[in-house]
């Protein structure tokens, strides 16, 4: 098979990256201006490519149809980031030319290299979904991570992106060790880095699975944790989320962690798909399974706890991580996976239709952040306020927004896996997320406005706004169509 | 195809509302809420589940076959009675609200028929995903209608009706799941959430597990009902929302948790519910007790009829687990007829406050002379709500004090009740006498008091205006008609409830014979 033709895509992306590394030094501002249309049309490229002639992927991966999906699906919701992110880097300097206070200096600005990080890292994402062997899948990882950590760095000239940026670094670099460790294990242990391969020593080994692959496996699933921001490796969540710009922690809350539940799965795939059924290694589903209660509880909970509404929305989205590893642990028989991948997509939409809320409102030229801050929204900015407000309703689960049918899938795939209490610690978890998820409802459209609420204005850039408008119309409209979108999940898994 | 119509028309008049001008958007929602009338008039028309069990304006729609998610629409009697209810209340509120909303018109007429969608979606529904969705989604109209339009105490209020109520029906939700999963179990693996197979599965279901589903389905709508001890958030959304939120949640919201329980706990739990139902029928008569004490002493008039609620929907809940056929049709006569009187009782006060902008009753007395009108209506709609013979409140409430009687074990009708649990129910019935009349003597009679700033809207009559007398006269009428004529609600809904209990006696003579006596020495002696 061409490896080549499969990875076209990922190519139309590169170029894409090229093309907006070279715009982004153009010395004429309307080139420059462009640079989000160039991302977005490569994107977009690789989205026809894929639904035109993407039926070439076929026998690549554990499970050939997914990359169709996550290419379909990231490069979708990365037009949205990239135009959510649209005048995020570079604003100050941007303005400054603009207004003739400084010269244009190709060396100096970094506008062009944030979309080609962007740009990469969705490529990472592609990437991880057709990964046959684990170095691929590493690198895949690894892709989606490293520009992530410049781009929080480059979001905005404060020391605490810095910060942010130096934690998220060496905590993810911290966590590649890890699973890169777990990774030689499993290599030690089979004898072969292709996951198909290694699924046939561990089928012939019919689930008596030796003690360095367990340790592997548990070494691979707790580094690439960080990439969910799964409990214990959520701790940079809340400080990074919070020290990025909202509009890039909107990225950082959908690639990393889509590519981190893809790779759980397709790791899992290879000790877990037996020919009677799906069935993982008691002390893997058990790790699994704390990770999951400990993730979406402590979430929640420090989410309730929070003044600031894009921390709690930081901590809303590592509780969301342990929703999603109840999908993992279900499996792919019950539905459990088909249910992850619709849940991403639903998370996704909230998720980003929440940030770009938050990205689209300046308080005196700084980023809105306080609870405070969006009281009475509605009353000056009544389109941010509906969109955090749909998208808390949606991340909430509440009917008939998508989130809800996310959920509910995911509920039915645990419940008929059998992890009846799971489902219902997750069940009591979103009871507790309703009460902070409705400060996000209930202030900006009927809080009062008080004097710190009445200096928001709204961005000068109008993109983060629409991307907003964008992602909380999805979030209504997409259950129209959910009956075609579980199908196509659900065929993901059929080999 | 009808249903369909009922459930999405209100729907797309919402939109419409949301699009057009501001200065039209009450009359197209009044229009709107009347053409569902007109639907559900028609419908009832062709409605083929009059005076037998079947369901009719059956429809259904593959939604997620493979997760066992087909939608299903379709009503028996006893909800169509409720879908009829619910649109007639629905253009009143919508008319009642003409002057009283003057903000935010667009939306305050859209989230009404939103909510109105909402409600009928929850009384056609035929499955469980469509039920909850709407059961769920019914939250969030009035959530914003409190939120926005409500009184000065408004933010407490919907955030903790949203908090109580999405946490209960969450619990109803795993239950509905868990129920769905172990039919699947038992049928190799194939899910449905129609509601008439996982019934009869439930039903099938070993006693303990089928108190646990009762228990969850309990807390669900129990917290809608609402049952003692969750009643709390009730009064404080009733007090702070706009009349017509009051209205609806009173009329029809509290209503879908008395439906739920009819609909899902006494058919799918028959064990558990024969074990528990004393237990149920207390914490009603505490409710009923409890509430009736709460209203004595209120002198916010509009929170006083909040209580009453309380009190008035534990007779109703009483006489559903009276569990013979004329506690259920009292319980179904009853939720109607809440509807009427206590909707109507909360637009009175409602036109009362529009005009004098208090609900002290300390403040405000001997109406009767200023508000001739007015007070006609208020007498005659509390002399409804406390049960005066001839008027629709006493039939209802008469039945399911002498269900809950005879549901002894001398009675022609087993039942797990007594004359103690009618008894200590009565005492409720003379407590409303008392705070109602009292509350009557209070603002209606006595010497003429109103407040210092007087009679301040210049755009109301002194007494009601003709749209507020429209508002009120169907009302009036409903309550003459089935004071006078319950049996055409009894009678249509009659097969409906005797198939509902038909899996109820030999349950019981089981369960009499066996720990009927110890039961019975446990839970205040039950027949003498």
């Amino acid at each position: 098979m061409n490896i080549v033709e499969l990875l076209i895509p990922e190519l139309i992306l590169l170029a894409g990256s090229v093309a907006c590394a070279i715009v982004g030094v153009s010395t004429r501002r309307s080139m420059r201006d462009a640079l989000p249309a160039v991302a977005i049309a490569a994107l977009g490229a690789a989205i026809a490519w894929t639904l035109c002639c993407g039926d070439t992927l076929a026998e690549a991966a554990p499970m050939p149809a997914l990359s169709k999906w996550v290419t379909v699906v990231g490069c979708g919701l990365g037009m949205l980031l990239v135009l959510l992110n649209a005048g995020t880097a570079d604003r100050d300097y941007e303005a400054a030319v603009a207004a003739g206070r400084t010269k244009f200096d190709p060396l100096r600005t970094t506008r062009g290299e944030f979309y080609v990080f962007m740009l990469l890292s969705i490529g990472g994402l592609l990437l991880a979904a057709k990964a046959r062997d684990l170095i691929w899948l590493f690198l895949a990882l690894e892709l989606t991570s490293l520009p992530t950590y410049v781009m929080v760095a480059m979001s905005r000239r404060e020391q605490r992106a810095q910060e942010a940026s130096m934690k998220y670094f060496f905590l993810g670099a911290m966590s590649a060790a890890m699973f890169l460790y777990g990774f030689a294990l499993l290599y030690g242990a089979t004898g072969t880095v292709e996951l198909a391969a290694m699924h046939e020593v561990f089928t012939a080994q019919q689930g008596d699975v030796g003690m360095i692959a367990l340790v592997g496996m548990l070494l691979a699933i707790l580094g690439i944790a960080f990439k969910l921001a799964a409990v214990p490796m959520h701790l940079y969540a809340a400080d990074v989320y919070e020290g990025a710009a909202s509009s890039v922690t909107a990225f950082l809350g959908f690639v990393p962690k889509a590519a981190g539940a893809i790779a759980v799965m397709g790791l899992l795939w290879t000790m877990g798909m037996h020919a009677d059924g799906w069935l993982l290694p008691p002390m893997v589903e058990v790790m699994l399974w704390v990770m999951a209660v400990l993730t979406m509880t402590l979430g929640n909970v420090a989410a309730l706890l929070q003044s600031s509404a894009k921390r709690m929305l930081g901590w809303s989205s590592v509780a969301h991580s342990g929703y999603i590893l109840i999908g993992v642990i279900a499996g792919p028989d019950h539905g459990g996976w088909a249910a992850v991948l619709v849940y991403l997509l639903g998370y996704g939409l909230s998720n980003t239709g929440a940030f770009a809320a938050l990205a689209a409102l300046r308080r005196g030229g700084n980023e809105v952040e306080s609870l405070e801050d969006l009281s009475g929204l509605a009353e000056r900015h009544r389109g941010a306020a509906w969109t955090l407000a749909i998208s808390s309703g949606s991340l909430l689960g509440f009917p008939p927004l998508l989130g809800f049918w996310g959920k509910l899938l995911l509920f039915i795939a645990g419940v008929s896996s059998g992890h009846i209490v799971l489902v219902v610690i997750a069940g009591l978890n979103s009871a507790i997320s309703a009460a902070y998820y409705l400060k996000l409802v209930a202030l900006p459209l009927m809080g009062a406005s008080t004097a710190r609420s009445r200096e928001v204005e709204p961005l000068s850039v109008q993109w983060p706004r629409i991307a907003g408008l964008i992602a909380a119309a999805a979030v209504i409209l997409l259950p129209i169509g959910l009956p075609a979108i579980a199908a196509c999940a659900a065929a993901v898994l059929v080999n | 195809m009808m249903s369909w119509l009922l459930i999405l028309l209100p729907l797309l008049g919402a939109l419409v509302v949301i699009a057009s001008p501001a200065r039209l958007a009450r009359h197209l929602a009044l229009a709107t809420s009347l053409l569902v009338l007109g639907v559900s008039i028609a419908a009832a028309l062709v409605f083929t589940g009059w005076g037998n069990g079947a369901y009719g304006l059956t429809a259904a729609l593959d939604w997620l076959p493979q997760a066992g998610i087909v939608i299903q629409v379709g009503a028996d009697s006893v909800a169509f009675i409720l879908v009829l209810l619910t649109t007639m209340l629905m253009p009143l509120a919508i008319l009642g609200s003409y002057t009283a909303v003057q903000v935010r018109q667009k939306e305050y007429y859209g989230w009404l028929l939103a909510l109105l969608s909402a409600m009928l979606g929850v009384f056609l529904a035929r499955d469980l995903i469509l039920f909850y969705v709407c059961f769920e989604f019914t939250l969030v109209p009035m959530f914003f209608i409190i939120a926005i339009w409500g009184g000065a105490n408004r933010g407490k209020a919907c955030v903790k009706f949203l908090i109580y109520t999405f946490t209960g029906s969450l619990i109803t939700l795993a239950a509905f799941l868990m129920l769905a999963w172990s039919y699947a179990d038992a049928h190799s693996g194939v899910w449905t959430f129609a509601i008439e197979p996982l019934t009869s599965h439930a039903a099938g279901l070993a006693a303990s597990d089928q108190a646990w589903l009762l228990l969850a389905l309990l807390i669900g709508f129990g917290v809608k009902v609402p049952l003692f001890p969750v009643h709390t958030w009730l009064p404080l959304a009733h007090t702070e929302a706009p009349t017509a939120g009051s209205v609806l949640l009173a009329g029809v919201l509290l209503k879908l948790g008395t439906y739920g329980l009819y609909r899902f706990a006494l058919p799918m739990c028959p064990d558990a519910v024969v074990t528990w139902a004393p237990v149920i029928a207390i914490l009603s008569i505490v409710g009923i007790l409890y509430g009736a004490l709460i209203c004595w002493v209120q002198t916010d008039v509009k929170k006083l009829v909040a209580y009453s609620s309380v009190s008035h929907l534990g007779f109703c809940v009483l006489g559903l687990f009276a569990l013979n056929p004329m506690g259920l049709e009292g319980s179904v006569l009853y939720m109607v007829n809440h509807g009427l009187s206590t909707g109507a009782l909360f637009f009175l006060i409602g036109m009362m406050y529009e005009r004098y902008h208090t609900r002290d009753m300390r403040q405000i007395s001997g109406l009767a002379r200023v508000m001739p009108v007015w007070a006609t209506f208020m007498v005659f709609f509390v002399l409804a709500s406390v049960g005066l013979p001839g008027l629709n409140g006493f039939v209802s409430e008469f039945l399911c004090l002498i269900a809950a009687f005879t549901a002894g074990d001398g009675g022609a009708y087993p039942g797990v009740l007594g004359p103690w649990f009618a008894a200590f129910a009565a005492l409720g019935m003379i407590l409303a006498a008392m705070y109602l009349l009292i509350m009557v003597g209070k603002i209606v009679f006595g010497p003429v008091q109103t407040p210092a700033h007087g009679h301040d809207d210049n755009d109301l009559p002194v007494d009601l205006s003709v749209r507020e007398i429209v508002v009120l006269i169907p009302l009036a009428a409903g309550c003459i008609i089935l004071g006078v004529q319950p049996g055409i609600i009894i009678d249509s809904t009659a097969t409906s409830i005797a198939d509902t209990l038909a899996v109820y006696p030999p349950i019981i003579e089981q369960a009499s014979t066996h720990v009927g006596a110890t039961l019975d020495a446990m839970v205040m002696g039950g027949a003498p």
